[in-house]
């Protein structure tokens, strides 16, 4: 269904439950239009960048994306750097970037502190990642990446691998995919299993899924296969990690276990998950998952300010 | 022969609470507040028929709104509220969930903003039978026995 772009200005993205099949379609489909474009088109806007937790990927892409459209970045990449050092609350750290940018993205470890910068701010605030909660941009970037490669994000058999049960992607990713009648593999230790809150709603929504810790028992059926680092930060208990943290090595026997043309998708970054003799094959997708965020990541910042090319 | 029965004079205006649960009456109080009452009698685990023990609050002069009602509804599902003037009942209701629920319910996750920060608490009612509520900051989910009053 085409939609009025125009109701993304202005818009926060906090959460990819705030957006319907229909709207979730509409941005990837615009989004196609931001493959390899650089035009200045957000001259003169500024981006404020919250990182209050280290990231890589997610904060220069935004960057990137940002500088590619014209416009300009500024920022902190770790709390000790800004004034919740001194206590300032996520409110009010967020409240002032009114003066200061025209956009905010806000990366933080409490899970609903975007939503909070949101109530502060007046200008679009996107969540760069809320704890184990939300990472929405992460998540269209995902749904483009498949969209991109199958065509379709209708009736795909998808795997997800790894930490299942603090991966914030993967929470994301299978609430959006449920809007699309998708078959979902759930492949992880017993300690790392999806959260019983989001099975019950996939239950509810009459998703089809199955859990398992082996791999090769769901491989042939996959059309993506998902692929998490098992994260050590997200740990309480560091034996924990130690238990699990080399459960799943792909390599290149992997092939052997699934369709020609399976893709497999990974956030990034990995650590030893994917074996890198695995990347020279055309199933190793996940770098040009992570161009695609450059992509994605300019369509929103066009949308949400409202400047669309 | 004594009597069981609590002695409470009649109300002329204001308002009775009926089947909250037992052990309630003091968290409603809580959260309603006794401000604006004359007088305010109290209840608690009180003979039902219909639900074994119960509390039970009057309030003498003092107004309910319908959101204070309903905010009621999630401590006490089965409350019933009577609206008293000049000693008569001119309405009688069941209280009702609200759809959002603001500043009564704990998150029970405690990486969620609002038990790190000064923050009120929202939750969205998405069940009602049986309770589930959501987090509107962690998006956490929360059946009715995992409730926890702020």
């Amino acid at each position: 269904m085409k939609q009025d772009l125009a109701k993304f200005t202005g818009k926060d993205v906090i959460s990819i439950r705030d957006f319907s099949a229909d709207d979730i379609l509409s941005i990837l489909e615009y989004a196609r239009k931001f493959e390899n474009y650089k035009q200045p088109i957000l001259q003169g806007r500024i981006l404020a960048t919250l990182f209050y937790e280290p990231s890589t990927r997610t904060k220069l892409s935004f960057e990137s994306a940002m500088m590619s459209l014209g416009g300009s970045v500024l920022g902190f990449s770790e709390a000790g750097a800004s004034s919740s050092a001194k206590g300032e609350t996520v409110y009010d750290t967020a409240k002032m970037m009114d003066g200061y940018a025209d956009v905010l993205v806000i990366r933080h470890p409490l899970e609903g502190a975007a939503r909070r910068a949101a109530e502060a701010a007046d200008i679009p605030v996107i969540n760069g990642g809320d704890g184990a909660n939300q990472h929405p941009t992460q998540t269209f970037l995902d749904l483009f990446t498949m969209l991109k490669t199958k065509g379709t994000l209708q009736d795909l058999h998808v795997g997800f691998l790894g930490d299942l049960k603090y991966g914030r992607t993967v929470h994301s990713l299978a609430e959006a995919m449920s809007h699309f009648r998708c078959h979902m593999y759930f492949i992880a230790p017993e300690m790392l299993r999806m959260p019983d809150h989001i099975l019950g709603e996939l239950k509810e929504k009459q998703i089809p899924y199955l859990e398992t810790e082996r791999l090769y028992d769901v491989s042939d059926k996959l059309d993506i296969l998902y692929v998490t680092r098992i994260q050590r930060e997200r740990f309480p208990d560091p034996l924990d990690y130690e238990k699990v943290k080399n459960v799943y090595i792909l390599n290149e026997k992997l092939l052997e276990h699934v369709k020609p043309d399976l893709k497999v998708l990974h956030p990034l970054p990995r650590v030893n998950e994917i074996d890198t003799a695995l990347d020279k094959y055309p199933q190793a997708e996940y770098f040009q998952q992570s161009k695609n965020g450059v992509t994605v990541r300019k369509a929103l910042l066009s949308l949400v300010l409202g400047v669309r090319q | 022969m004594i009597s069981k029965d609590m002695k409470v004079s009649k109300l002329r205006n204001g308002a009775v609470i009926d089947h909250l649960a037992p052990g309630m009456a003091m968290k409603a109080i809580e959260f309603l507040g006794v401000r604006g009452a004359d007088s305010l009698a109290i209840g608690m685990f009180f003979e039902s028929k219909k639900m074994g023990r119960k509390d039970i609050l009057k309030f003498e002069n003092r107004q309910l709104s319908r959101e204070e009602i309903n905010k009621i509804a999630v401590m006490s599902p089965e409350a019933t509220v009577c609206i008293i003037k000049d000693y008569h009942v001119v309405e009688k209701f069941t209280a009702s969930l609200p759809h959002e629920i603001e500043g009564i319910i704990r998150c029970s996750n405690p990486k969620c903003i609002t038990n790190n920060e000064k923050v009120a608490t929202r939750f969205v009612v998405q069940e009602k039978e049986p309770l589930l509520v959501r987090c509107q900051y962690c998006e956490r989910a929360m059946h009715g026995n995992e409730i926890e009053f702020v």
